[in-house]
């Protein structure tokens, strides 16, 4: 019994080993952050390669923020993502903005080449700036047009600001300094939700971008930054300089897109994955409009239906269609969390019992291991990055580290607590330590051992979520991307079935716990 | 041949300074039942303790057959020494058959020898048959689970059995009965025992001496007419007038 046991940890195991993304070493790996411009970006860059130069491309879409991105193109995880010079100014190197977009790129430019060997290629064309709109009526009614007239009135207004926009300095921190804008509330709200609020005037002002389709759907105008505080944010390929020396060719190829693009074609590529549009259609539409890409013979009229779903189909329907994916997901979820608490059970249950051989360092290490429960996941995955890179490898090892606490402390606490008298007799007619340990305190600790392995499954199937973030799919995957579309099937066609997974892993484990629980107990 | 146990000026001091015993020697002849009795912290406990060397004496010899047990592995030594607990100290999640086969198996018995064997002692303890030997030691009785424990101490034939009050938590109907068939298996049996309780009338129907403990300082040793003759404290005295008015109330 142990024995298979342990032979199936290897063997699972090694599969971690060959799926980690060791494999696509001779082909480029492109990534993107999560939100659909940044996706769209990243599938033109990885339709143009394939296209261009014959290179494997592998798709590393929707990375959750800057500093994952970031990170992962430095460590050499992904070769190429679309990233902002104002981001790469700000956010990256940690300055301010002076100047304009000339000024911001060549020192992005000099200061990624030295620091880091990253090449910013020729920016795309278009600006997808930090800008903050009011909805069209009250800035008729009130005379809106810059962001000082907004900070005349902003104390009797109530305003709504994506959480990123909210802490920085280049966000909502500075423009307060420099326009004296305080506003009469302040609410921090998900990108996608903060235009839902607007259109139901839950807020009055919010941080929108350039070429965001979602301002025409709204009815939101854009005030103008008449003191020139945000700076600007021109797209542009962000490139490893050994990739481009390994394959100078990808870089030719992504050369073709200097000034491809402006924001008004930008905004209308937009509105079109808003409307469902996949963006692996909207790319290829892209790249033959601009004749980069040969049009498809006989593929006239791009099929706007592949990949689109009907506006108006249900969320049964919906869940028809995207049944293959789904279940391709659910496959990814539940593989990524089993795999983690396996390993989390074969470090954890060990770990238990040798604390409980070295109780004066049980709780403080218990305590420890406790705080890790606290660590938001994205945090942990941003400690985990430098190390591990993006996809599977680093989500599996934030849930095996999720998965410590519940079965150390029920392994410790379980064995520490089997029953006195048992154990004093089992001493007693002559067994040793080790026969005591085995025979005697881990089958009377077993149903608490087992509840513990039971809580931390369902803690990590609830958040194996989080593997979203890193480009490692999962039903995290429809989560994220359906948070940045406001599509509350997509976010459900995630959450229902990882809530039902979850549900499900419970009752498999309980049954477990009852078969297993030895008799006489 | 040397006696089946004996403690020669034996002491123990905890680490907190309490002074467990305090100078004890006496010797148990094979074959021959010894009781200790005294209130609980006054040193009966630690006393028995010391002869399967759950306790260390602080200083003093104890012997086992003749043998200094600070020279016996410590492991080896009990799997040598019969031992029955207050609770009987089953291990719950093992049937009342593997209860019994513990210390066989632990000397490396083969399975069918440690059957028969086990079979053999649960006839002995009045356990018989399949129905009890299947069972688990909470579907018994606190009577049934005693004799278990009896037949687990008795398995691999020790010649030696330590008792740490076995009766103490039974009531007083089971008491009696099994006080009797104690006495019978002892006797057939020929095991030296030293039997721990704190109720002197059962020290007296049991064993052929009894040692009245107290403060860690053994008082006097002998048999019960000798107590009740001649006792050797005043301390011994009361416990004496205590046990006789209560044997003169149950009439």
């Amino acid at each position: 019994m142990v024995r298979s046991i342990e032979r199936l940890a290897l063997l699972l195991l090694l599969g971690v080993g060959c799926a980690a993304p060791l494999a696509a070493r001779d082909g480029i790996v492109v990534g993107s952050k999560n939100f659909e411009e940044s996706r769209l970006l990243g599938e033109v860059f990885a339709q143009l390669i394939e296209a261009r130069t014959g290179l494997t491309v592998e798709r590393r879409l929707g990375l959750a923020g800057t500093q994952i991105c970031f990170e992962a193109l430095r460590t050499g995880a992904i070769d190429v993502y679309p990233e902002y010079t104002g981001t790469g100014l700000v956010s990256i190197l940690g300055e301010t903005s002076k100047g304009g977009r000339a000024a911001a790129l060549g020192r992005v430019r000099s200061e990624f080449l030295k620091r880091f060997d990253l090449h910013w290629l020729a920016p795309l064309g278009f600006e997808n700036s930090f800008e903050i709109a009011v909805p069209r009526e009250l800035a008729e009614r009130e005379r809106l047009r810059s962001l000082t007239d907004l900070a005349r009135i902003a104390p009797r207004l109530r305003g709504g600001f994506g959480q990123e926009f909210v802490g920085r300095e280049d966000g909502l921190l500075g423009l307060e300094k420099t326009y004296d804008l305080h506003f009469r509330s302040l609410r921090s709200l998900q990108h996608a939700i903060k235009y839902q609020a607007a259109g139901a005037r839950e807020i009055d002002a919010l941080d929108v971008y350039t070429t965001d389709a979602r301002l025409i759907e709204h009815r939101l105008v854009v005030l103008e930054d008449d003191r020139g505080f945000f700076p600007p944010y021109e797209a542009a390929a962000l490139v490893r300089g050994a990739t481009l020396a390994r394959h100078p060719e990808v870089g030719s190829a992504l050369g073709l897109l200097a000034g491809a693009f402006d924001e008004e074609r930008m905004r209308a590529l937009n509105l079109r994955l808003d409307q469902g549009e996949s963006e692996a259609v909207v790319a290829r539409d892209v790249l033959e409009a601009l004749s980069l890409v040969a049009a498809r013979p006989g593929a006239k009229a791009p099929s706007a239906a592949e990949g689109k779903v009907p506006e108006r189909a249900g969320f049964f329907a919906y869940l028809l269609q995207e049944r293959a994916a789904l279940w391709q997901r659910t496959l990814e979820h539940l593989g990524l969390s089993g795999l983690a608490l396996l390993l989390g059970v074969l470090v954890a249950v060990p770990f238990g019992l040798l604390l409980e051989r070295h109780r004066r360092l049980a709780e403080p290490m218990i305590r420890l291991l406790g705080i890790t429960q606290t660590v938001p996941s994205l945090a942990l995955l941003a400690f985990i990055l430098p190390w591990l890179g993006i996809g599977a490898r680093p989500a599996i090892v934030a849930l095996f580290i999720y998965s410590l606490f519940p079965i150390v402390r029920n392994t410790y606490s379980g064995v520490r607590d089997a029953d006195p008298r048992a154990v004093e007799a089992a001493l007693s007619v002559g067994m040793t330590e080790g026969q005591v340990l085995r025979q005697v305190r881990l089958p009377l600790a077993l149903p608490i051992v087992l509840a513990g392995i039971r809580t931390a499954a369902v803690l990590t199937v609830g958040t194996a979520t989080l593997a979203a973030f890193v480009g490692a799919g999962g039903l995290g995957e429809p989560i994220v991307t359906g948070l940045q579309l406001a599509d509350n099937r997509r976010i459900l066609s995630g959450a229902l079935p990882a809530a039902a997974l979850a549900l499900a892993v419970d009752a498999l484990l309980g049954a477990l716990e009852r078969a297993l629980r030895p008799r006489g107990l | 041949m040397p006696p089946a146990l004996s403690v020669r000026n034996v002491v123990k001091v905890y680490p907190d300074g309490t002074r467990a015993l305090d100078g004890v020697s006496f010797t148990v002849a094979a074959g021959e039942t010894v009781a200790l009795v005294g209130e609980s912290g006054s040193g009966k406990t630690t006393l028995l303790r010391l002869f399967n060397r759950r306790e260390e004496p602080t200083s003093g010899q104890v012997l086992v057959a003749g043998e200094d047990v600070a020279g016996i592995d410590p492991v080896a030594l009990r799997r040598r020494l019969g031992y029955v607990p207050q609770d009987g100290g089953l291990l719950p999640h093992w049937t009342v058959a593997k209860n019994v086969e513990t210390v066989p198996r632990l000397l490396g018995w083969e399975a069918k020898r440690r059957r028969e064997r086990a079979a053999e002692l649960l006839d002995l303890v009045g356990l018989a048959g399949p129905t009890f030997a299947g069972r688990y030691p909470k579907e018994l009785s606190g009577g049934q689970r005693q004799r278990v424990a009896f037949a687990r101490a008795l398995a691999a034939d020790p010649p030696i059995v330590l008792l740490d009050e076995p009766f103490g938590a039974l009531d007083a109907l089971t008491r009696r009965e099994l006080h009797l068939q104690f006495a019978a298996w002892t006797a057939a049996l020929g095991k030296a025992a030293v039997l721990v309780t704190h109720d002197l009338a059962e020290a007296f129907r049991l064993a052929a001496r009894t040692g009245v403990l107290r403060g860690g300082q053994l008082l006097q040793i002998g048999p019960a007419e000798e107590l009740e003759r001649r006792p050797a404290d005043p301390y011994v005295e009361a416990l004496l007038d205590l046990a006789l008015s209560r044997r003169s109330a149950h009439g």
